[in-house]
């Protein structure tokens, strides 16, 4: 199947985009590099739609920018910008990690975080950094724009609360990391024919003074959406960080999901393992950045 | 529609374009630029790689209009005013080119890498070569050359990587890119799907989409009627022969009665555009009676299974085959120890870059009929006419297709004219009939040339794969470590159809002891159908299989010996004198002894240790040897007739031309052949020019397969240059007043003692005197002998050793190769760049094969049904290569080679988990090791792992002999 769609928009503007979306009514697509969209829709998995309106052309939407305490990415930022930026990687490390093993740089090139997010995969590499930052998504519309937490974005795997036919996701933020914050992102692929991850982790942790005071966590594929393993964060909160705490913390996550093997990709046991082996990895990655965070902001106020 | 405004390689384009088009599309169908590849459609393969502002992106899956004010770059505008771009000459400098379909796009790629580096002043590193060509797939190199290529086109100092080979003669033994890689390098090379045809037509393949099934009826009212379907084809509309086969014609061309795999082709057709064609399918209604599906090659065998070919006399049993030599049980008597283990191998498949296309033009064809020029008759002159019905096809075996085109269309064979075009790859897997015969009966039946291209997944469901194989193999040896018997019980999965089956699994049982002196062999091979997609030839011919049981089980018993385990291979091995499993002595030319000393010196170079840690890394080293043999053999007349011209160019000077229809697959062909005529003409390899594959222009080479060519096509190209010089030679001697006898060619001038006379001269001479400067040469390669006679079954045979550093992540159990230390014996080295490609590219599909690589079917359904579901060895995959050319002179190979294509394949799988069971205790029966198992293994502390990733099953118990 070569056909995507009958008219293919490249607006210039938010409401430029949304007036479109009005007038084809549900039956339009939203892409941003549509590296998945289009994949998809050439092995039959999709319909072709009457309008596909690019979001790639939209002003501004190449934008990383650092406002007050907050990073702003527009929606047509590739991977591999985030990779490449300083201000990402130095204020959201995990989700510059997590991007930068998303598909192979041919993609990364094209693809974007808005879309990665938007596809809603349960283990998108970037989403994944991306929750562990606590990020927040703006979706523009008929009705108007929002802000939503990006963890409450996603309805199923594949499926997103925003609809991909009538809304566009515009902007993404995240709280930077200020001084005593550090983050992570592992992820567990095999070689053999599967594109997708056996696992894929992020953490974002807080000190304050020698204990640890926030920490969040993400997952996937653990479930049909994006994990967030709240009761592992929590139970790091008020004690220092060491290894027994990230081991302690890598079971009661464990404990609060209901892994499933799936064919081909890993076993139960074998994800496990996994979250066994990595949970405690990257929250000890993360905490040495962010006692590196401190130890630099030292240095520079000495 | 949409305007489109960019621009391409620094041209403006300003087109109109439908909205729904990529950019590859754009490029290479509206642009008619085809330096641009396509390989899969998935954004997987990065072949249709091009930079979009300087950013490499996959073509495939950009839509054109996202391309609109944008700056493209392709292969077509790298070199300027003839001067190659530093990328395109290092390429060609480190044969980093092969086949060439993936070339257009890796270069792209690197070039997207090295403008970025320099844009900020850094040094490029290996590191960032593996980053940004981590999804840029090539089938044939290995990566290594890439690699060196990248790097010196960065500007660093990288030589190109050519092992120590004997002294070079004028051209053999020279290292020389292959004639056809600079068209390679520049995106003018044509593969068969960027050639087209005034009036083309496109046509796809109704597939019977189920593993097993009787045809009720077939109705194509409806497809017939869509606006724009010039043909719908079925059973009932072939005038010849409805059946093809490569050794036994037991396959439909067009389905009749039943169905036997989800690939079988139903009904054909042609349409102005692919889009119709495809739509056209859908309208076919086809019912079917499912029968059920034979899937299990144990299961297949008993009294009470369904039937693949019902009037197959020996149902299920495709072919039993046997090596007896010596007797059994003396030899188990004799053994002090002996091991006795079950292994399995996948199905595997060849995933060639340029999926299958087949172009038939119609007999009388007349392109201006259609308002154009074909612009073949710019290129090939008079060989452009289309007298009759012409396939152009990368095909391995150009007569045979004709053959059996001919025999379908109920014509003659030389009515049918096969036209090679360049192969994307083929790896034994372009051997049997796909597309061909179908392309010429379409366009017979539109009277239009009509292109028949496969999808990826179309490629990955039709063309017959490698063979999954259970081997049972019982090794004994004394307690001094010689071995004294083997006996081993093989079933193969053949799948729905005959193909190569018979051949390919008669050379895993006679390989069955590796390369070993071994007095009392007992092997019996149970080649079955199924209704798994067809298995034929691929690289290795079944060795690979057997190999991989062969060696694990000598590493087992090494350690049950308490012997290391490269003394216990040298006290075995076939050397000059020996006798193998089939009865053969070996007369000369086996070098195995020096390839496993040549990798034992390497390996146990500075603190040998077998293994090691570092950190959770854990380090092993592992070690396999392998042998395959040249050319057909076991008694099959192998021959091969090459024509050899020469004349002189008023401004090139003198100029052969070779012309053989053996197929070059990017495995080098040309530069041989050239090498061999240039060596006997005294000519420059650059002036003999090499026409391949034209059924009609070229003599038949005969299959190319089972590493046959140099040594068959090398000799008949080579005789056929000396039987020109023979006819030189009077007019030199002549010219010289000396005994022709006594001539030499030697760099452009033919010699007696101090006096000389230049080749142009001698030519002038016969250019006057009418005399001949033509000659033919069929050359028959020594008789064989058919197995079980006890005879030589082969006139040659490659030996070597492989040493893999394998590094394990102890806490994830994945697995990679770091290094591999290889030694080849080639006979002579013809080519030693192309040969290290060859040896390369080899050992990494090995370690695809190893680690990656699995075909697979549940039910007779493919799993495997898109090419991401397909991993073979990505760059960040690839080893160091650490080469040796071991040359053990054969006496009747050209200039004292033997073949060398599928040797490299064939030892690496068991070297890598012979290293795996060194670091982890763990000894893994099945390919492609999967971590998942061998992490519960290690942390159990189990001594196996009998799961291969994609397996669901135990492997099961059989019984030597089988159960019949």
């Amino acid at each position: 199947m070569t056909s995507f769609c009958t008219n293919y928009h490249s607006p210039v503007s938010v409401e430029e985009a949304i007036e479109l979306l009005r007038h084809y009514d549900g039956d339009a697509r939203v892409v941003g590099g549509g590296t998945d969209l289009l994949v998809e829709m050439r092995r039959g998995l999709r319909r072709p739609v009457m309008a596909m309106i690019d979001a790639t052309r939209i002003a501004d939407c190449k934008i990383i920018s650092r406002s007050d305490d907050c990073v702003l990415i527009g929606c047509g930022v590739t991977h591999t910008e985030i990779i490449n930026n300083a201000t990402i990687k130095k204020f959201g490390t995990c989700l510059a990690e997590g991007c930068g093993v998303i598909g192979g740089p041919q993609v990364r090139n094209v693809g974007t975080l808005a879309g990665n997010v938007a596809h809603a995969l349960p283990a998108g590499d970037g989403t994944m950094g991306f929750l562990a930052l606590a990020g927040e998504i703006e979706i523009a519309g008929v009705n108007g724009v929002r802000w939503i937490p990006a963890r409450d974005s996603f309805a199923g795997p594949g499926r997103s609360v925003i609809d991909r036919h009538r809304e566009i996701l515009t902007r993404l933020r995240f709280r930077a990391a200020v001084i005593g914050e550090g983050s992570a992102f592992h992820r567990v692929m095999r070689p053999q024919g599967l594109c997708l991850p056996i696992i894929s982790m992020a953490v974002s942790l807080r000190l304050d003074g020698a204990s640890i005071s926030a920490a969040t966590i993400s997952m996937g594929p653990v479930g049909p959406t994006p994990h967030i393993a709240d009761a592992a964060m929590k139970s790091l909160v008020g004690d220092p960080p060491s290894a027994e705490k990230f081991s302690e913390a890598a079971e009661i996550a464990l404990q609060n999901v209901t892994l499933r093997g799936s064919k081909y990709r890993a076993t139960t046991e074998y994800r496990a393992q996994m979250i066994r082996t990595y949970l405690p990895l990257i929250l000890a990655r993360a905490a040495e950045r962010a006692a590196a965070s401190r130890h630099l902001a030292e240095g520079v106020a000495s | 529609m949409s305007r489109l405004q960019m621009t391409v390689n620094g041209q403006e384009v300003d087109i109109n374009v439908d909205d729904s088009r990529y950019l590859s599309q754009v490029l290479r169908d509206d642009l008619r630029m085809t330096g641009t590849k396509i390989g899969c459609n998935e954004a997987e393969c990065g072949i249709c790689t091009v930079l979009v502002d300087g950013t490499p992106v996959v073509s495939c899956v950009y839509p054109a209009l996202k391309a609109n004010g944008r700056r493209i770059e392709t292969i077509e505008g790298l070199d300027q005013h003839g001067e190659l771009h530093p990328l395109q000459q290092a390429f060609l400098d480190h044969g980093a080119v092969q086949c060439g379909i993936c070339t257009p796009g890796v270069i792209m790629t690197a070039k997207g890498l090295l403008d970025q580096k320099s844009a900020v002043g850094e040094t490029v590193t290996e590191a960032d070569i593996k980053s940004a060509l981590k999804d840029s797939y090539c089938r044939c190199t290995g990566y290594q050359s890439i690699i060196n290529a990248i790097l010196q086109a960065s500007g660093q100092n990288v030589a190109p990587y050519i092992p120590a080979t004997q002294a070079a003669g004028q051209t053999v033994g020279q290292p020389r890119p292959n004639p056809n890689s600079l068209a390679k390098i520049t995106g003018k090379a044509r593969f068969t799907d960027d050639y087209n045809f005034p009036g083309m037509l496109y046509a796809r393949t109704k597939r019977a989409g189920i593993p097993h099934g009787r045809i009720l009826s077939i109705n194509t009212a409806a497809a017939r009627k869509l606006a724009g379907v010039h043909a719908v084809l079925t059973h009932a509309d072939i005038p010849g022969r409805n059946l093809h086969g490569v050794v036994v014609a037991d396959w439909p061309v067009l389905c009749a009665d039943k169905v036997r795999y989800v690939g079988d082709a139903v009904a054909i057709v042609a349409a102005d555009t692919p889009e119709i064609a495809e739509a056209a399918l859908e309208l076919i209604e086809v019912d079917y009676q499912v029968l059920p599906i034979v899937s299990d090659v144990i299961a297949a065998l008993r009294p009470n299974s369904t039937l693949v070919h019902e009037t197959h006399a020996e149902g299920n049993l495709l072919k039993h085959i046997k090596v007896r030599k010596g007797d059994l049980n003396a030899g188990f008597a004799a053994a002090d120890v002996v091991v006795d283990q079950t292994y399995r191998t996948p199905t595997t498949e060849h995933l060639f870059l340029e999926p299958e296309c087949s172009i038939g033009v119609p007999a009388g064809y007349n392109p201006t009929k259609f308002g154009g020029n074909c612009d073949l008759l710019a290129v090939r002159g008079e060989r452009a006419k289309h007298d009759k019905t012409t396939i152009y096809v990368g095909s391995q075996i150009p007569y045979t297709d004709r053959d059996q085109a001919a025999a379908a269309l109920g014509v003659p064979p030389d009515r049918v004219r096969v036209v090679a075009t360049l192969m994307g790859g083929g790896f034994g897997g372009k051997e049997d009939i796909v597309g061909q015969i179908h392309a010429a009966l379409l366009a017979e039946a539109c009277k239009r040339p009509v292109k028949m291209l496969y999808t990826r997944q179309e490629s990955l469901m039709v063309h017959p794969k490698r063979h999954a194989t259970i081997i049972r193999i019982r090794t004994g040896a004394t307690s001094e470590g010689k071995l004294t018997a083997v006996e081993a019980t093989l079933y193969g999965d053949g799948g729905a159809y005959a193909s190569l089956s018979d051949k390919v699994l008669t050379r895993a049982t006679t390989h069955a002891t590796g390369p070993y002196d071994v007095p009392h062999v007992n092997v019996d091979c149970f080649a079955v159908f199924t209704n798994n997609v067809p298995c034929g030839a691929f690289r290795g011919f079944g060795v690979t299989q057997s190999c991989f049981a062969v060696e694990s089980n000598m590493d087992m018993l090494a350690e049950k010996l308490g012997l290391d385990p490269v003394e216990f291979r040298r006290m075995n091995a076939l050397d000059v004198g020996s006798v193998t499993a089939t009865g053969q002595i070996l007369r000369e030319s086996a070098g195995l002894n020096e390839c496993i000393d040549k990798v034992d010196f390497d390996m146990r170079g500075q603190n040998f240790r077998w293994t090691w840690d570092e950190g959770h890394l854990r380090y092993a080293w592992g070690l396999a040897v392998g042998y395959k043999n040249t050319g057909l053999g076991g008694g099959a007349p192998d021959k091969a007739t090459a024509e050899v011209e020469v004349w002189l160019d008023r401004q090139k000077g003198p100029q052969a031309e070779v012309r053989i229809s053996s197929a070059e697959l990017g495995q080098g062909l040309p530069g041989v052949l050239a090498a061999c005529v240039g060596e006997e003409l005294g000519l420059p390899a650059e002036q003999v020019n090499v026409l391949l594959g034209d059924t009609d222009f070229c003599p038949d080479g005969g299959p190319t397969t089972a590493s046959r060519q140099s040594y068959v096509s090398g000799n008949a190209a080579r005789l056929a240059a000396r039987a020109v010089a023979a006819k030189l030679a009077p007019l030199a001697a002549g010219f010289l007043g000396c005994d022709a006898a006594t001539l030499e060619f030697i760099d452009g001038e033919i010699i007696a003692g101090e006096e000389s006379v230049s080749v142009a001269e001698v030519l002038t001479l016969a250019e006057a005197s009418a005399t001949s400067t033509v000659a033919q040469y069929e050359y028959w390669a020594p008789k064989t002998e058919p197995l079980g006679s006890g005879g030589d079954m082969h006139f040659a045979f490659g030996f070597c050793a492989q040493a893999v550093l394998c590094e394990i992540d102890m806490r994830t159990a994945e697995v990679n190769v770091r290094q591999v230390i290889a030694a080849h014996d080639v006979g002579r080295a013809l080519n030693p760049l192309t040969l290290e490609g060859q040896i390369e590219g080899g050992i990494v599909m090995c370690i695809g094969y190893a680690l990656t690589e699995h075909y697979i079917q549940e039910q007779g359904e493919p799993w495997t049904n898109v090419m991401a579901r397909y991993k073979t060895p990505s760059i960040v995959h690839a080893p160091k290569i650490i080469s040796h050319i071991v040359e053990h002179n054969t006496a009747d190979g050209p200039f004292g080679a033997k073949g060398v294509g599928e040797l490299p394949s064939i030892p690496t799988s068991p070297a890598i988990t012979n290293a795996i069971y060194r670091a982890t205790g763990v000894r893994v029966r099945s390919l492609p090791v999967d971590q998942d198992e061998l992490l519960k293994a290690i942390r159990t502390s189990a001594t196996e792992v009998e799961l291969a990733w994609g397996d669901r099953d135990p492997i099961p118990t059989i019984k030597f002999g089988g159960e019949r």
